[in-house]
C-alpha cells in the first residue's frame, strides 16, 4: 500500500513538471530570439516532456531493458531523420529564391 | 562439437529467448500496443518531420502570434492562450488516466472508472476546443489549399497534422468508453487484472506525447 502511494506521488509530480516545462515553452515563444535558437529550445523541452510522459505514465522506466531499447532506439533513429531533413529544407528554400544552389 | 551445440541449445534455452515466457516481460496484449504506438509515432513523425522541411524551405511563415489569438466569447486578442489550455487539458487527462492505472492496480474498480470517466471529459473538452479553433479558422477564410495569410501550405499542414491528432484523441475517447464499460460491467475483475486497462492507457499518454510535439514545433515556433 505504501508503494501504492508513492506511485500515486510520482504521477503527480511527473505532471507539476509537464505543465512547469509547458509554462516555460510558452514564456520562451514570446522571448525576441532567433527562429533558430527557439526551435532548439523546444526540442530539449519537448523530448524532456516526452521523455517524462514515456518514462513514468507509461510506465517505460520500469520495463525490462530490451523493450526499453526496441522503442527507444528506432525513435531516436526517426527523430535523427527528421532533423536530418531540415539542411534539405534550406537548400530548396535557396531553389526556391532562385539562388542557382543545385 | 556435439557436446558444444548441447551446450550453446543449453544456453539459449535458459536465455529470455528459450520459450515459455515474454522475452520482454510483458503480455502479449502489452507488446503488442507498444509495436503498434512505435509504428503511429513514425507516421507522426512523417508528418511532423515534412513540416520541418516545409518551414526549412520557405521564406516566409503566417504569425502564429496573430492566428492563434482567438479565444471564445471574448473579442480581445488572446495570443496562444487558447491552444495553452488545451495543452493543459490533454496533460490532466494524461495525469487523471495514469491514476486510473494505478487504482486497477490495487483492484478498486470505483476509482477506476471514476478517473476514465474524468479522462474521458478531458478529452471530450480537448475535441471541443479544437472545434472551436477549427471553425475559427475556416471561419477566417483558412481551407486546405488556400489562406488569408498568404501561405497555402500554413493551413495545409495545420489542418492535416491537428486533424490526425485530433483523430487519434476521438478513437481514444470511444477505446476509453468502451473500456469504462467494460470495468462497469466486471469483466476486469473476473480477471483479477485490469491489464486492459493499462494497455488502452498507454495509447491515450501515446495522444498526450504526440500533442507535446504539435503544440512545440507547430504553434509556439
Amino acid at each position: 500500500m505504501a508503494e501504492a502511494v508513492h506511485s500515486r506521488k510520482v504521477y503527480w509530480r511527473v505532471w507539476f513538471q509537464l505543465l512547469m516545462i509547458t509554462v516555460v515553452e510558452i514564456i520562451v515563444a514570446f522571448l525576441p530570439i532567433s527562429h533558430y535558437l527557439m526551435a532548439l529550445l523546444f526540442t530539449i523541452m519537448a523530448l524532456m516532456k516526452a521523455t517524462l510522459i514515456a518514462a513514468y505514465f507509461m510506465h517505460l522506466k520500469f520495463e525490462q531493458v530490451g523493450l526499453i531499447y526496441s522503442i527507444v532506439l528506432p525513435l531516436i533513429l526517426i527523430i535523427a531523420l527528421a532533423a536530418a531533413l531540415i539542411p534539405d529544407g534550406s537548400v530548396a528554400l535557396l531553389m526556391r529564391l532562385g539562388l542557382g544552389y543545385y | 562439437m556435439v557436446q558444444e551445440v548441447a551446450f550453446e541449445q543449453e544456453k539459449v534455452l535458459k536465455s529470455p529467448w528459450g520459450g515459455g515466457k515474454s522475452p520482454f516481460g510483458v503480455s502479449r496484449e502489452k507488446f503488442t500496443m507498444w509495436i503498434f504506438i512505435l509504428s503511429d509515432a513514425f507516421t507522426f513523425a512523417g508528418l511532423l518531420a515534412g513540416y520541418g522541411f516545409l518551414r526549412a524551405s520557405l521564406p516566409e511563415w503566417p504569425s502564429r502570434i496573430e492566428i492563434f489569438s482567438a479565444f471564445p466569447f471574448v473579442s480581445a486578442k488572446l495570443p496562444l492562450l487558447f491552444v495553452s489550455i488545451m495543452t493543459f487539458i490533454l496533460i490532466c487527462s494524461s495525469l487523471t488516466m495514469a491514476l486510473a492505472v494505478d487504482a486497477g492496480k490495487r483492484m478498486d474498480r470505483k476509482g477506476v472508472i471514476k478517473y476514465l470517466l474524468l479522462t474521458i471529459g478531458g478529452g471530450l473538452l480537448f475535441l471541443l476546443c479544437q472545434a472551436y479553433e477549427w471553425g475559427h479558422l475556416i471561419h477566417e477564410g483558412a481551407r486546405l489549399t488556400s489562406n488569408p495569410w498568404g501561405v497555402p501550405l500554413f493551413s495545409a499542414s495545420f489542418f492535416v497534422i491537428t486533424g490526425f491528432h485530433g483523430s487519434h484523441v476521438l478513437s481514444g475517447v470511444i477505446i476509453l468508453t468502451i473500456m469504462a464499460i467494460r470495468v462497469a460491467k466486471g469483466i476486469y475483475d473476473k480477471r483479477d487484472s485490469y491489464e486492459g486497462v493499462e494497455v488502452a492507457g498507454l495509447y491515450w499518454h501515446f495522444v498526450d506525447l504526440v500533442w507535446v510535439f504539435i503544440f512545440a514545433f507547430f504553434y509556439l515556433l
